[in-house]
């Protein structure tokens, strides 16, 4: 995965969280993070649907465990955009 | 988008080159700027920077941001925050959820601090219907009935290859005798406002090409039933209908919709456009809370044609009925529709005024002539000066304004100097200006008077009467001169629009600055004990039309004057005193011994501050809201100037009005 799109990964999870960008990592997840209920995960989904253009299926949106699953994610379907 | 911030200090940071590029106004900046002015207190400047954060990342991200810090704000400021409060409830049979936060983010970029409810799934009949309900506890100023066709319809929406036409024709009479009942009972338990969702028309319809055959089909039911929906909605005060056939229809129907998102989070609208129905529902709050703008300032170079008439001349500007000068007189029919809405036009322009004129009068391609213009500032000073000359010269606020210019620079100094102003972002291509223009929430409007399609004339006229005033050598001369007739008449159902309309839009000359809505007026107008009283204007210029009102309550030996507002336009012609005789002349046949009245004063009603005084009034009181002042009717010498001719329609008596 590419660092920017983790950095915009995390930034909008920091903007849906309300925690700053430099405390989520990679491994976060609904555990670590006490605002990441089901109403601020649809709220994930939507901003990262809205922010890189791409369409999340529901399969994918119960894999989004970590903040680094979400940009692994991500970055898959941006690649499989691009071919 | 387009939107204004309120805030009373200008930006001294700005004056400096405003550059849109530079990465200090990058969004993820602007963040860390903002929580920096608010640990440092800045709060003011803090609100700016959030405006500005908002203008140029509006995302669900942004959104949380946002509303987090305007939360955080108004905790620090306690509830001194300079946005207008709104409070607005969500009944709805989908998730609103996620919208919630784009809307107040959209709702704080027009100035309004929204307080938003959202009501259970599909409990929206029993919120309505149950006078005791959290809906009504909540006390709405508007109630926005979000409810889908799947819902609000469900034979015909599912089951309607299998119906009759018969049982299609009666499942759709009851679904509008359903609307007819909820909309009928939430006006008994509630004057707020009311935007009923119309219904979408399934895409495509059960019946594919068949059903577009026959007007009882499926898509031409649903229509139907939208019509009768408009059709009862107009029936009642403050009821409108959002077509959200039309919204869903003008950006597509299938990039609306997100049917996976519907399957599993009862969420139909795809992520792209949640920020769409946020921004329509805006087009009904922004006119409700009344931050409109009544005036909106042109530039002309690039703006209202292409090219630079000193430059390029007659023969080189572009604006016409092909391209590329289509794209402007686009934007002119644009410009003419808001005319015809009330809104005045003004020039703010750097160019030399001969050149100017000669375009605006001759150019065969022009649709907007100077006529239409209410105010002209054509010279080389700054447009913010400009702007706060022509708010001067047409008697409006500078928050009145919105501003309409292609060059980055001049908007973002406006911005930076009138942070009040509505600033119009025009996309970079001309094509898509019209639509910018007509997509601002400021310009639109839910009623209208017959003062708003006249309004360009009257101001016409108004400039007459300023040149005739500094001819005469007294006041009373040029009173006597202007032949004022003024109609005074009590509130009625012809009338109720326009002066629920002036208390919501009056800020100058008003003593209470006391709001209220049609319904709201309405029921006063039934309480025996109060009087409401508008006035009409015409003199030798022409009509001024209705612009006066007085609202009074009788209390014992007194009479209170609850309300007293005058638009600006007749400020200082004397009508304001014709209005005062009225009432304490009419209370004091109803037996009153005094008259009395608050001034409350705002930051923009200084005009007002000394009227009570004036007119031989008796402070009675003072307080941290305002002065209390009486006067004793028996001893009272307060009487209609002479120079006014006024036609006065007395109070009908009927549910015991004395």
């Amino acid at each position: 995965m590419t660092a920017s799109t983790f950095e915009r990964v995390r930034n909008i999870a920091s903007d849906i969280f309300g925690i700053p960008a430099d405390k989520i990592t990679a491994e976060s997840s609904p555990e670590t993070i006490e605002n990441w209920d089901s109403m601020q995960h649809l709220n994930l989904v939507l901003a990262i649907e809205e922010k890189f253009g791409v369409q999340l299926e529901p399969e994918d949106i119960e894999g989004m465990k970590t903040i680094g699953a979400v940009a692994a994610l991500v970055e898959k379907k941006l690649q499989s955009a691009a071919h | 988008m387009c939107g204004s911030m309120f805030g009373s200090m200008s930006d001294s940071t700005s004056n400096s080159t405003p550059d849109s590029t530079s990465t200090e106004r990058h969004p993820s900046n602007l963040r860390a700027q903002v929580d920096a002015l608010i640990a440092e207190g800045a709060f003011d400047l803090a609100v700016r920077r959030l405006a500005e954060l908002w203008r140029r990342d509006p995302a669900s991200g942004t959104a949380s941001f946002v509303t987090s810090r305007i939360d955080e704000l108004r905790e620090k400021l306690r509830d001194n925050l300079s946005l207008a409060k709104f409070k607005l409830a969500i009944l709805r049979s989908f998730t609103v959820e996620p919208i919630v936060p784009l809307l107040r983010a959209e709702a704080f970029a027009h100035g309004i601090d929204l307080e938003v409810y959202v009501g259970d799934f599909n409990t929206y009949v029993q919120d309505i219907l149950d006078s005791q309900s959290s809906l009504y506890r909540f006390a709405p100023n508007a109630v926005v009935l979000a409810v889908r066709t799947d819902q609000a319809a469900p034979e015909l929406w599912r089951d309607f290859a299998s119906l009759t036409p018969e049982a299609a024709m009666q499942a759709a009479e009851r679904v509008v005798r359903g609307y007819e009942q909820w909309i009928g009972a939430f006006r008994k338990n509630s004057q707020a406002a009311l935007v009923v969702h119309s219904l979408e028309r399934p895409s495509p319809p059960s019946l594919g090409v068949l059903d577009g055959q026959s007007e009882a089909g499926q898509s031409g039911l649903i229509r139907q039933i939208n019509r009768e929906l408009r059709h009862i909605a107009a029936g009642f005060r403050g009821v409108y209908s959002l077509d959200y056939d039309a919204l869903v229809a003008r950006h597509g129907s299938e990039h609306w919709h997100d049917e996976r998102k519907w399957l599993t989070a009862r969420l139909p609208i795809a992520a792209g456009y949640l920020l769409q129905m946020a921004r329509e529902w805006m087009r009904f709050i922004v006119p409700l809370s009344g931050r409109t703008a009544k005036v909106l300032v042109v530039d002309l170079d690039n703006t209202l044609w292409g090219g630079v008439i000193g430059e390029d001349g007659m023969a080189g500007i572009k604006v016409g009925a092909e391209y590329p000068g289509a794209a402007y007189q686009a934007l002119q029919r644009a410009l003419l529709d808001l005319s015809r809405k009330g809104i005045l036009l003004a020039v703010c322009s750097k160019n030399n005024l001969d050149d100017a004129m000669e375009a605006l009068e001759n150019h065969p391609g022009m649709l907007v002539r100077a006529k239409h213009f209410s105010a002209m500032r054509v010279n080389w000073t700054d447009k913010a000066q400009n702007l706060r000359e022509i708010a001067q010269e047409l008697k409006v606020g500078i928050d009145a304004l919105a501003f309409l210019d292609d060059n980055p620079f001049e908007r973002e100094q406006v911005r930076a100097a009138l942070p009040e102003v509505t600033v119009i972002d025009l996309p970079k291509n001309p094509l898509e200006y019209a639509s910018a223009v007509r997509n601002c929430a400021a310009f639109e409007r839910l009623t209208l008077s017959s003062e708003d399609q006249q309004r360009t004339e009257m101001y016409a006229a108004q400039k007459q009467r300023a040149g005739a005033e500094q001819t005469f050598q007294s006041k009373e001369d040029f009173f006597r001169f202007l032949e004022q007739e003024a109609e005074l008449e009590p509130v009625s159902d012809l009338t109720l629009a326009r002066v629920a309309q002036l208390t919501q839009k009056t800020n100058q000359f008003n003593l209470t600055t006391r709001r209220y809505t049609e319904p709201q007026i309405a029921e006063l107008f039934n309480r025996p004990e109060w009087h409401i009283f508008s006035i009409k204007v015409r003199d030798r210029f022409g009509d001024h039309g209705l612009v006066g009102v007085a609202i009074a309550h009788d209390e014992g030996e007194q009479c209170e004057v609850d309300a007293f507002l005058l638009s600006c336009r007749v400020i200082g012609r004397t009508v304001e005193t014709a209005l005062l005789a009225h009432l304490a002349e009419s209370a004091a046949q109803r037996g009153r011994k005094r008259l009395v009245g608050w001034f409350l004063p705002t930051r923009k009603n200084a005009p007002a501050r000394d009227f009570y005084e004036h007119h031989g009034f008796e402070l009675q009181a003072t307080s941290c809201e305002g002065s209390l002042w009486a006067l004793d009717l028996k001893s009272s010498t307060l009487r209609v100037p002479d120079w006014i001719t006024l036609k006065v329609t007395a109070e009908v008596t009927p549910g015991g009005k004395n």
